[in-house]
């Protein structure tokens, strides 16, 4: 997650890691991560000591004034089976998300040029 | 759907998409946060989701159908080629084990049979298979994307330092290193920007483990 100010949304927060702060705690999946009253309230919170408690690392370029806030450290990569949600840029314009072939099998494929 | 995890956005892997014409969702991913959200290390992989969105098969190496340039070159190497690094590319890929027939009939067979087929693991199997969430390549991840975005905002010597610090935590990451190494150099051959190359570091860790051997 990339960030000019350590002072995150609730929204940009579950979007870029697919965890949402909740007054129980840090919840993904089935799996909720309890916080101690860490994000418990308001619409933004202080994302250094909720990073610190799941093992997200933090990376500041003081140059630019931008953070990146690496995934959590906890368990597996994939906390269940379920897909994460994902939308990209479609190449006939547009945003595609994954979410949208529910009801089909899918077969997700990525490649590169390089 | 594809997924290009590419950098230099359309512009890198446009052409590809424009001439392969798909009818299929094609996308871009200029941060690799397929890395990030799947635990991907290299491509191509694929990942099976079945009807409910839910995953039946984590990412693995994934050639579904025949590798064209690998048969052309399997008992016939582009001998004729003058660069030797090519040269020796063309080599170490010969020695990698991909089985692409393997994938594509496991694929047809999940396609054919759904949840009924073998190749389709429980949600358990597949939070098992997938990669632990280790504190390395996490912080590999956050270098890599704080990389990606300086270069993207137009300072890519300033990104420089932090895909090089990528490469050094997650060195199984073959994104991370491919995707740099080709913005130095197409061919990926050494340069001054990055210490290491896809041909030394193939045959450091060994093209046997370029990509994972498939568990089906």
């Amino acid at each position: 997650m990339i960030t000019d100010s350590l002072e995150v949304s609730r929204e940009a927060f579950k979007a870029a890691t697919g965890w949402a702060i909740k007054p129980q705690g840090a919840c993904k999946a089935e799996m909720c991560v309890p916080l101690g009253g860490l994000g418990a309230s308001g619409d933004t919170f202080d994302v250094a000591p909720i990073a610190e408690r799941m093992g997200m690392p933090i990376v500041h370029d003081e140059a630019h004034g931008v953070w990146a806030i690496g995934p959590d450290t906890i368990g597996k990569v994939l906390k269940s089976a379920d897909a994460p949600d994902l939308t990209l840029p479609e190449y006939r314009g547009g945003e595609f998300s994954l979410s949208s072939l529910r009801g089909k099998k899918v077969l997700l494929l990525a490649w590169a040029s390089w | 759907m594809t997924v290009a995890l590419d950098l230099g956005g359309w512009d890198a892997a446009g052409p590809w998409v424009e001439r392969a014409n798909p009818t299929h969702p094609s996308c871009v991913d200029t941060a690799h946060l397929l890395d990030e959200l799947f635990g991907i290390v290299n491509v191509p992989s694929g990942i099976w989701i079945d009807e409910e969105g839910v995953i039946v098969r984590p990412p693995e190496t994934a050639y579904p159908g025949v590798v064209k340039q690998l048969e052309e070159w399997a008992g016939n190497p582009p001998v004729t080629e003058p660069d030797p690094y090519l040269l020796a590319q063309a080599e170490e890929t010969m020695k990698m084990q991909v089985r692409p027939k393997k994938y594509y009939y496991a694929l047809i067979d999940w396609v054919e049979h759904g949840a009924d087929s073998k190749y389709a693991l429980s949600p358990d199997e597949v939070v098992e298979r997938s990669r632990p969430a280790g504190a390395d390549s996490s912080l590999a991840a956050a270098h890599f994307e704080l990389g990606q975005h300086l270069h993207l905002a137009g300072d890519p010597d300033a990104a420089i330092e932090h895909f090089r610090e990528a490469h050094r935590l997650q060195p199984e990451n073959w994104t991370y290193k491919r995707q740099a190494w080709s913005m130095a150099d197409p061919d990926q051959k050494p340069t001054d920007t990055y210490e290491t190359d896809w041909l030394s570091d193939v045959k450091k860790y060994g093209p046997e483990s370029y990509y994972a051997p498939l568990d089906m």
